[in-house]
């Protein structure tokens, strides 16, 4: 196809090309970015979370006599573990996705004052059986021994007395890059230590902090025997029977105590709640994006109709002096994809640009570079698709026009 | 003249309904967004105490650590106050009112027999919040500066609270257990929450809490009483083992906010807290340079908190790109449109109408346009408002559009239009009328 005459076309509408190759451009920019903004969203709510996520119900008592803790802890976890289908209980301080944290600067050795470098860590305090209740997956090492779960006790401080911790794999990772975690320590301050005996599976922390979404995996778990401020039942069953296992734990605890506040929720509830403004994010992004492209391609229709309109004595002429019908389609098809690509060639620097923007202003990466050429394929296709309809009404125009006056 | 014009731009219109359907769908969508979003940013950063906003300051220190680890992005412990800062500055009275504060949540036990015990949200302070930010009172009132020392056990209640525990009898003088004690209310206020609530800790949703007490600052320190759950809602953050001890000197938990009335004041007070940042250094409790002790507006403070979050921005920056998309939409077909009517244009203009009468028509045309869109924009946002409210978000129920946002929709919509009829009619004028003709 010969593309000269259609330059020469352009030239002479050279704003309303200029204005679509606008409007193309600035579509490309705004797609590519809200669609770089949409996968990492999707990719936050999708965050691994080595935990039983699916067998999972929290019950959470308060109000409870802190003194009382060392009695009243082990009578609700043996009534609990009698509900039917409970298959492991425990207690627990704070639960990953609750944003109610309990966090410690750590450090490979002891410090006088938190330095700059000492990474912001979630800590878990549970008493024996937490691991199972949780579902942990240990990748090295072993959990915690009755020993230790019963010397560990809480003081004014809120950390246990313990000597050792289980760390996920991303927190080793981060204090001892390509090392092995096992029996090395980790260090509260300058008076508490913890020897790591075991590297499981990365665990979600309660609320997300300043550090990025690499710190969402940096989780430590200690020992506990049952305490004051360890308000959190997890009670594990098969996800079938959870939503019965809910109701009655939440009884069974509220019955054993009757002055405090109780609260169950299942772990999928948890994490829909947090989750809840991001998925609600993703949907207006999605919403802008469709939108945005339907309202380009009306506009491309909308000129091209008016084009096709226009020219409807010099198509009638073409096809009498011998362009079949294939020819005419051609030209207006390759019209819209000069006018797509000038515009999709704008759009991906435009898009670049905002792209280094909002890295600047905002928490946003670097838009990977697959995202220019995909969204400029995209637009690409949406042009050639909305070009479709007036194009073949172009093709229908009769030769005979030609002899028509207007 | 103008009503011919305006039959003559219907008639037009009518003429290709699809298209001029279209034209009106994709500005009303552009106007419907971005008018959404802008409603949303409007109400997050208003004013919340617009009579005494600009007398309210709050003083902030930097007891830190040299080496200690600050996080430019997030919260830092030098955000809130230590206890002995907080009572250093409160006992300075420099202000013409001061107050510290610290958020709450305490057990309240009913004595109502239906009611099972919960916990509220609420507020720790001292006797002249109340002054300082105008609380209405319904009965009663706050408590005093002798009150404060004495740790008393008094309460003010917000009315919400008041009427859960005492119906609708009078609450002024009557007891109700909070954690291990027994409170006697004092007062009773409206439910009154400023939105932001700006006095808030970092942690707290700026724009859905809302404090359902008042309680002395002091009672807080007693740890009987925090076992018992008197419990601080806001970060309590340090920079050395914390040992349970609110009093610590390196552990932040305190917000102040401070009434300074002139000028003249205000630089007094900036001075006053270098001159105490320096002395808290010269006694080897201070370590950073005495001129980050920061005074900030109340304002100010927002700013610098930033609370609008992210998500919000970019909305609103994506709302903009696509009003814009819309726009060079609607320039591009009426630009096409108008010149396929060059033919009539240049009758026109053989006939003896002016450059600006061809305008003025053309321009009506778009401007009709325009004002479709923006009718069709206003129902869009007010059901983007609306699908907001139904969003989880800390902010959602605050989004509704009030007098002045809906004003300056009409003016968006307007200016819009304008603008994208500007070109189109700029360029149908400049047909010129007889070389149309002799082509035709």
């Amino acid at each position: 196809m010969d593309i000269q005459p259609i330059l020469a076309a352009l030239r002479k509408h050279r704003i309303p090309a200029i204005l679509i190759v606008l409007e193309i451009a600035l579509a490309c920019a705004v797609l590519c970015n809200a669609v770089f903004m949409i996968g990492q969203r999707i990719g936050e709510i999708n965050l691994p979370n080595a935990i039983d996520e699916q067998g999972i119900s929290d019950i959470r008592v308060l109000g409870t006599d802190p003194k009382l803790a060392s009695d009243d802890v082990p009578r609700n976890l043996a009534a609990l573990r009698q509900i039917p289908g409970v298959t492991a209980a425990a207690v627990i301080n704070t639960m990953p996705l609750t944003n109610n944290g309990w966090n410690s600067n750590v450090s490979t050795q002891p410090q006088e004052v938190m330095e700059k470098d000492s990474p912001n860590v979630a800590t878990y305090l549970f008493t024996a059986g937490g691991e199972q209740a949780l579902g942990l997956r240990l990748l090295r090492g072993r959990f915690f021994t009755a020993e230790e779960y019963a010397d560990s006790k809480l003081g004014d401080s809120f950390i246990p007395t313990t000597h050792v911790t289980l760390v996920t794999q991303s927190l080793a990772e981060r204090l001892w890059p390509g090392q092995d975690a096992l029996g090395k320590q980790v260090w509260v301050g300058k008076d508490y230590h913890f020897t790591v005996v075991g590297v499981i599976a990365d665990v979600l922390r309660p609320n997300q902090n300043g550090e990025g979404l690499a710190a969402f995996h940096w989780s430590m778990f200690l020992p506990l025997s049952p305490a004051g401020y360890l308000n959190d039942y997890i009670v594990r069953s098969a996800p079938r029977d959870r939503a019965r296992v809910t109701d009655a734990a939440k009884q069974k605890l509220a019955g054993l105590s009757p002055n405090a506040v109780v609260k169950g929720q299942t772990f999928s509830e948890t994490r829909d709640k947090f989750f809840a403004d991001t998925r609600s994010m993703v949907w207006m992004l999605v919403l802008v994006c469709v939108v945005m492209l339907a309202v380009t391609a009306f506009g491309i229709v909308g000129l091209t109709s008016f084009w096709v309109g226009q020219r409807r004595r010099q198509i009638g002429i073409r096809r009498a002096v011998g362009a079949t019908r294939a020819h005419i389609m051609q030209y207006f098809q390759t019209e819209n994809f000069l006018l797509s690509s000038a515009g999709v060639a704008a759009g991906m620097i435009l898009a670049f640009g905002i792209n280094l923007y909002l890295m600047q202003h905002y928490q946003m990466l670097r838009m990977p570079w697959y995202y220019l050429p995909a969204s400029a394929i995209a637009l690409w296709v949406l042009g050639q698709l909305a070009v479709l309809g007036p194009a073949l009404r172009a093709a229908n125009v009769p030769p005979v026009v030609a002899t028509r006056g207007v | 003249m103008l009503g011919y014009y305006i039959d003559l731009a219907l008639g037009n219109l009518k003429r290709t309904p699809v298209l001029t359907a279209l034209m009106v769908l994709a500005i009303g969508l552009g106007i419907g967004a971005s008018m959404t979003m802008l409603t949303v940013l409007h109400v997050m950063t208003e004013d919340p105490l617009p009579a005494r906003s600009a007398y309210l300051y709050t003083p902030h220190l930097d007891p830190l650590p040299v080496k200690f680890k600050t996080d430019p992005m997030g919260t830092n412990p030098n955000q809130n106050l230590t206890w002995p800062d907080a009572m250093a500055l409160l006992n300075a009275h420099r202000g013409v009112q001061q107050a510290a504060m610290a958020g709450g949540n305490v057990l309240v036990w009913p004595q109502r027999t239906d009611l099972q015990p919960f916990y509220v949200d609420g507020r720790y302070t001292t006797h002249a919040f109340f002054a300082m930010f105008g609380v209405p009172f319904i009965k009663g009132s706050g408590w005093t500066a002798a009150d404060d020392q004495a740790s008393a056990h008094v309460v003010v209640l917000a009315e919400a609270l008041a009427h859960k525990l005492f119906g609708t009898g009078d609450a002024v003088g009557k007891t109700v257990r909070l954690g291990t004690f027994d409170y006697r209310v004092i007062g009773v206020t409206t439910d009154w929450a400023p939105k932001p609530l700006f006095y808030a800790d970092a942690s707290a949703s700026f724009y859905s809490d809302a404090d359902q007490f008042f309680l002395p600052l002091s009672d807080v320190l007693d740890s009987k009483q925090r076992d018992g759950d008197l419990r601080i809602s806001g970060n309590v953050s340090g920079w050395s083992d914390f040992n349970g001890n609110m009093r610590d000197p390196s552990t932040t938990w305190i917000q102040f906010w401070v009434q300074l009335d002139t000028p003249a004041q205000v630089s007094a007070y900036r001075q006053f807290l270098v001159d105490y940042s320096a002395e808290q250094k010269s006694l080897g409790r201070y370590q950073r340079p005495p001129t980050n002790a920061k005074l900030y507006s109340l304002m100010g403070w927002l700013r610098h908190e930033n609370l609008v979050p992210d998500d919000v921005r970019l909305q609103f920056w994506l709302a903009i790109g696509f009003l814009g998309v819309a726009m060079l939409n609607i320039v591009a077909l009426l630009l096409a449109k108008f010149l396929r009517r060059s033919g009539e244009i240049s009758v026109r203009r053989a006939m003896g109408a002016r450059k600006r009468d061809i305008f003025v028509q053309f321009g009506i045309e778009s401007a009709l346009v325009g004002v479709a869109g923006g009718l069709l924009g206003l129902g869009i946002a007010q059901i983007g408002l609306w699908s907001i409210r139904q969003r989880p978000d800390d902010y959602a129920h605050l989004a509704a559009m009030d007098p002045s946002m809906l004003f300056g929709t009409v003016v968006l919509a307007i200016v819009a239009s304008v603008a994208a009829g500007m070109l189109p009619a700029w360029r149908a004028c400049r047909v010129p009328p007889a070389l149309q003709l002799k082509t035709q």
